[in-house]
């Protein structure tokens, strides 16, 4: 990885290691894995279960801190902030979506895709939210609350949701893994096209090799060791 | 993003989403409690009170030796105040040829201002209620003064200068009990013929009183005001000092109703903390998620905090509602014992409420907001991901501050407060350990059952630390319901049996010893029990130790009062079974030596007398020195005769002694009197039973009160039970579910989840019956004097009520968990 490219990269990870207490002893989940990543590229994060995918997932996002090593996104190292530091980073910069959809059963889905527009400041949130809602084609969904949504329009909500704040970097935990082949396809469509059309950067954590085969570059893990970087043949 | 704004919002959401509901019934409950039991002990401690004040025919009275000018009238107008005045005095009243010395009440409109007078027109016949005073020319006489002038209703006698028509038997009024054993017999007549008697002159030994009543707090400010402005001669009676009968048991339903209150509180206090706990474990993934697209902690607490404190606001407000219309429907229930004329319920309990509902939602939930902030926003990714876990010191000593705050603003009985959290803190204690004990057991015992004692006895096993926390909360609600259905019983049985059947109706003063024997004679030929009787020796005391008693000071102001007044000493052989010596010993009864005086335990207080110390009395005009030699506790429940001073035998043998004697009569009452009567008429026949009536009264009105107060304590109870079952619902819900899509049948399912409530039930049971009757005993023997006896039927409630509770709440709380189809549940 040269210099040059630290320069535009928009994630960079450097010999990030973690690791974890067990009544075994100490484990390692990751170990020196480095890499970066640049603006508008999308790249799969892929390995066996308990590869460590989910793992680095969670310290790119700032979600959990690496025991040795550094994260930046952007210009900001991650690892030198505190949990309400990284937290004002995820609102102005990241955007997730997960497996399990995580929609906050209370809210609408509207309220849902509004809620990290409120939290990053967003002049018109209810516009913004409602725009992207017709984006994502539930225009006519906006009142429904989740438990009236198919998995299907859930997981388009939480698309939606992490699009709204057009964040720098999408993180996607297996985001097509709780629903079926069609519609997983679908939103895989609609997840590259709205990466497409907005210049968002997006790492994906995913066991399906035809979403891993339509990102720009796949990173492999094997007991959290970075075993393999390839880029998608132009 | 504004956290309040947030707060705002997404709280009307998750209320409609109806996942705070079984926070918010729980604050709601606890205030509902809170205020119903504050309205209701608010309204009834004051009918109590008022009752009690009836023994002064007034709120306050004060005693003046000068006519009452009107301008304390105007005063007592000032403050929305009733008032009244009576001069009293001794005289004597003649008809024809025959007089008779007589206490001479006269009274203006409006007496009495608390309870009433009671007349009859036919000698010892059924009475009634009088309406006003006597009209002018008109008196009311005792009975015994009637037989003493022997005249009849309609006929006139003199009262002085006053000839006067005797209206009707007086045969009660309020504060007779008044100096009652200095009673002449005494007579009522309107203060507007008071001059036309002649009587009252410079010199004269007239005392006057002016009575005012009206509500509390105006009586208070009006009696501060009044002392600013008058002489120090005007001495105040206030109830305390009225009757020590009708007090002692007004203070014990206060004291029980306090009671009562302290035990609501403390149930929610229980189910505020389960479903806080639950409140914060729900929001757990919310948090993560939250955090997880930027909020700051900062956020994440002050929005939780802001939406506790609106359901804090929301249960206030809903539980007030039904706290005001639970007390409505109460009183609806007592009656006209809660009399019409009460002021309105005050803002009090509501306040109350809302302060102890946020303290102890704060205290008991602040815990877990706390460790919601620390929630690592990894856990979308990782559901296993859990805060770290707070210090159970901060915990314990969070909910530990917040009720014993509680408990010291609303009770502020320091001993009580020590006592019942004491109680409560050792029984928690003693529950949990147990609770881990039967845990670790159970584990071991489950092979060899059925399957579905063994789906139950492992899921007490597995549920571990949460099976012990059941069996605390289960048994600590179990605790105190126990406590109060059986201290109640216990206290009222002890209550009514110091009233017992045979306690006095009427006392006979003022007979002298030849009488005795021919007084007795009349009680044996109409075949009633031969009265016991009491000598009794006017005394004034002169020394205490050799000091001045007018000199000397006390450690109360009333042993002041007690010191300078008129003594009625007595003696005795043998101590009176109502009596008991609290320190020294009882003279033999062969004992003919110095002169020795055994003093009432109060008395002795106020006094600041002890054993050793010398007394000299003015008996006739000679002196005599007796020496302290034991301190006696007086049961004055009993009713029977009891004085402050009884002397040795033999001490009082040269003075100048009359007897007196309590009377229980069967029969043909209305005879034997009126011939003891007319063949003594120096002798006074005092009707107690109105009094006796009176106190009675109290008591049965009080446990009704309690009985209803104890009702919404009970399901106070049932919500503790609901709100810990409902905390594992989640999971219980999941486990079902499994278990059915592995074949398991419903009732399979039902009987498992039985299985382990009824062992939680027993268990629970247990411990709480053997908690409740170390409170109850503690209880009983120091706050409300009265002995402890063991009851099996507590043990047996606690246990069939342990198990029939837990496994009914259990079944009702899980019903619908339990019968959800399996797909819904593992498709969620």
């Amino acid at each position: 990885m040269s210099e040059n490219m630290n320069k535009q990269a928009v994630l960079t990870a450097k010999n990030v290691t973690k690791k974890v207490s067990s009544p075994e002893g100490t484990l390692t989940i990751l170990s020196e894995v480095t890499f970066s990543v640049q603006k508008g590229e999308s790249v799969a994060l892929v390995g066996v279960s308990g590869a460590g995918k989910s793992t680095l997932l969670a310290l790119l996002a700032g979600l959990d801190l690496p025991t040795a090593g550094e994260i930046w996104l952007g210009d900001v190292n991650l690892t030198e902030l505190d949990e309400d530091g990284r937290a004002a980073v995820r609102a102005s910069n990241v955007g997730f979506v997960f497996q399990s959809f995580h929609l906050l059963p209370s809210l609408n889905a509207l309220e849902n895709v509004m809620l990290p527009l409120e939290l990053g400041g967003d002049g018109n949130p209810r516009g913004t939210a409602t725009k992207i809602m017709e984006r994502v084609g539930l225009g006519a969904r906006l009142h429904h609350y989740p438990a009236q949504l198919s998995g299907g329009e859930k997981q388009r909500v939480a698309i939606a949701r992490a699009f709204a704040t057009r964040p720098a970097v999408l993180f996607a935990d297996e985001p097509t893994g709780n629903l079926d082949s069609v519609t997983g396809e679908k939103i895989a469509d609609l997840m590259f096209d709205l990466n497409r059309n907005s210049s968002t950067t997006l790492i994906i954590v995913t066991h399906d090799s035809s979403i891993a085969a339509r990102c720009d570059r796949r990173l492999g893990l094997e007991a959290g060791c970075l075993v393999a970087d390839e880029k998608k043949p132009q | 993003m504004s956290a309040i704004h947030y707060a705002l919002r997404s709280f009307f959401r998750e209320l409609r989403s109806g996942e705070v509901m079984v926070l918010l019934a729980a604050v709601s409950l606890a205030v509902a409690a809170l205020t119903a039991v504050g309205f209701l002990t608010d309204r009834v401690s004051r009918a109590v009170e008022r009752q009690a004040n009836e023994v002064l025919a007034a709120d306050l009275r004060l005693r003046s030796p000068d006519p009452i000018p009107t301008e304390w009238h105007e005063l007592a107008r000032e403050y929305e105040l009733r008032s009244a005045e009576t001069a009293t005095f001794p005289t004597v009243v003649f008809s024809g040829d025959l007089s008779s010395l007589a206490t001479v009440m006269a009274v203006s409109t409006n007496y009495p201002l608390r309870g009433q007078v009671r007349i009859t027109e036919q000698l010892f016949t059924d009475q009634r209620i009088a309406e006003g005073i006597p009209a002018e020319n008109t008196v009311w006489a005792d009975a015994a003064l009637l037989a003493r002038l022997d005249v009849d209703i309609g006929d006139t006698i003199s009262v002085g200068e006053l000839e006067a028509k005797v209206g009707s038997v007086l045969t009660y009024r309020p504060d007779q009990s008044i100096g009652f054993a200095s009673l002449a017999p005494s007579l009522i007549l309107n203060s507007a013929n008071l001059n036309d008697t002649g009587l009252v002159k410079t010199g004269s030994r007239v005392r006057y009183a002016f009575l005012v009543a009206g509500i509390g707090e105006n009586v208070e400010t009006f009696y501060q005001a009044f002392e600013q402005l008058q002489p120090a001669s005007v001495r105040a009676r206030s109830r305390e000092e009225g009757s020590d009968r009708a007090i002692t048991t007004a203070e014990r339903a206060q004291r029980f109703l306090s009671l009562t209150a302290v035990i609501s509180l403390l149930l929610s206090a229980v189910a505020i903390a389960m479903s806080a706990r639950r409140f914060a474990q729900r929001r757990l993934d919310t948090v993560a998620l939250m955090k997880s697209l930027g909020a700051s902690q900062h956020l994440v607490i002050s929005s939780a905090s802001g939406q506790l404190f609106l359901l804090g606001i929301l249960g206030v407000v809903t539980g007030s509602i039904a706290g005001f219309l639970v007390e409505k429907l109460v009183v609806g229930l007592l009656g006209e014992f809660v009399q019409t004329d009460l002021p309105p319920i005050g803002w009090g309990p509501v306040f109350l409420a809302a302060g102890s509902a946020f303290i102890l939602l704060f205290g008991f939930a602040m815990p877990a907001l706390m460790q919601l902030k620390n929630t690592p926003p990894l856990r979308v990714l990782r559901h296993d991901a859990m805060p770290p876990p707070i210090s159970r010191l901060f915990i314990g000593g969070c909910s530990l501050i917040a009720v014993t705050v509680m408990l010291y603003i609303s009770i502020g009985d320091s001993l009580m407060l020590l006592l019942v959290l004491g109680g409560v803190l050792a029984v928690a204690a003693l529950l949990y350990i147990a609770g881990r004990i039967l845990v670790s057991l159970l584990g071991r015992a489950r092979t060899g059952v059925g399957i579905a004692w063994r789906y139950g006895l492992s899921n007490v096993s597995r549920r571990g630390r949460d099976s012990a926390i059941e069996v605390v909360a289960f048994g600590l609600g179990l605790t105190v319901l126990l406590l109060l259905t059986f201290v109640r019983v216990d206290l009222l049985e002890s209550w009514q049996q110091t009233l017992a059947e045979s306690a006095p109706d009427h006392f006979m003063i003022n007979v002298q010893p030849d009488e005795r024997s021919s007084i007795a004679d009349i009680f044996r030929t109409n075949n009633q029990a031969i009265p016991e009787f009491a000598p009794m020796v006017r005394a004034r005391m002169e020394s205490i130790n050799g000091e001045d008693v007018r000199e000397r000071r006390y450690p109360m102001e009333d042993g002041q009062w007690m010191a300078n007044r008129e003594q009625n000493l007595s003696w005795a052989k043998s101590i009176s079974p109502t009596n008991k010596v609290v320190e020294g010993k009882w003279w033999a009864a062969d004992y003919a030596g110095e002169p020795l005086v055994s003093l009432e335990r109060e008395a002795a207080l106020e006094l600041g007398l002890s054993i050793g110390d010398k007394l000299t009395y003015i008996i006739a005009g000679q002196k005599l020195e007796a020496t302290v030699f034991n301190v006696r506790e007086v049961n004055w429940d009993s009713f029977q005769p009891n004085f402050f001073m009884v002397l040795s035998p033999g001490s009082l043998d040269a003075y100048p002694s009359t007897f007196i004697s309590g009377l229980r009569l069967a029969g043909n009452k209305e005879q034997v009197l009126t011939e003891v009567i007319r063949t003594h008429p120096t002798v006074s026949v005092i009707d107690i039973g109105s009094i006796l009536l009176q106190v009675k009264g109290i008591i049965d009105k009080a446990s009704l009160a309690v009985q209803v107060v104890f009702l919404f304590t009970l399901v106070a109870g049932l919500l503790v039970l609901f709100a810990s079952v409902h905390a594992t619902i989640d999971q219980r819900r999941f486990e079902s579910a499994i278990l059915c899509t592995l074949g398991a049948r419903r009732s399979t399912v039902v009987a498992g989840v039985l299985a382990e409530f009824a062992v939680i039930g027993m268990v629970a049971g247990f411990l709480a019956s053997l908690g409740a009757s170390l409170l109850a005993a503690a209880i009983t023997v120091n706050l409300f004097d009265l002995e402890y006896t063991p009851n099996m039927l507590l043990w047996a409630a606690g246990l069939i009520g342990g198990v029939t509770l837990v496994c009914a709440s259990g079944y009702l709380a899980l019903r619908r968990a339990i019968s959800v189809p399996p797909v819904a549940v593992l498709r969620a």
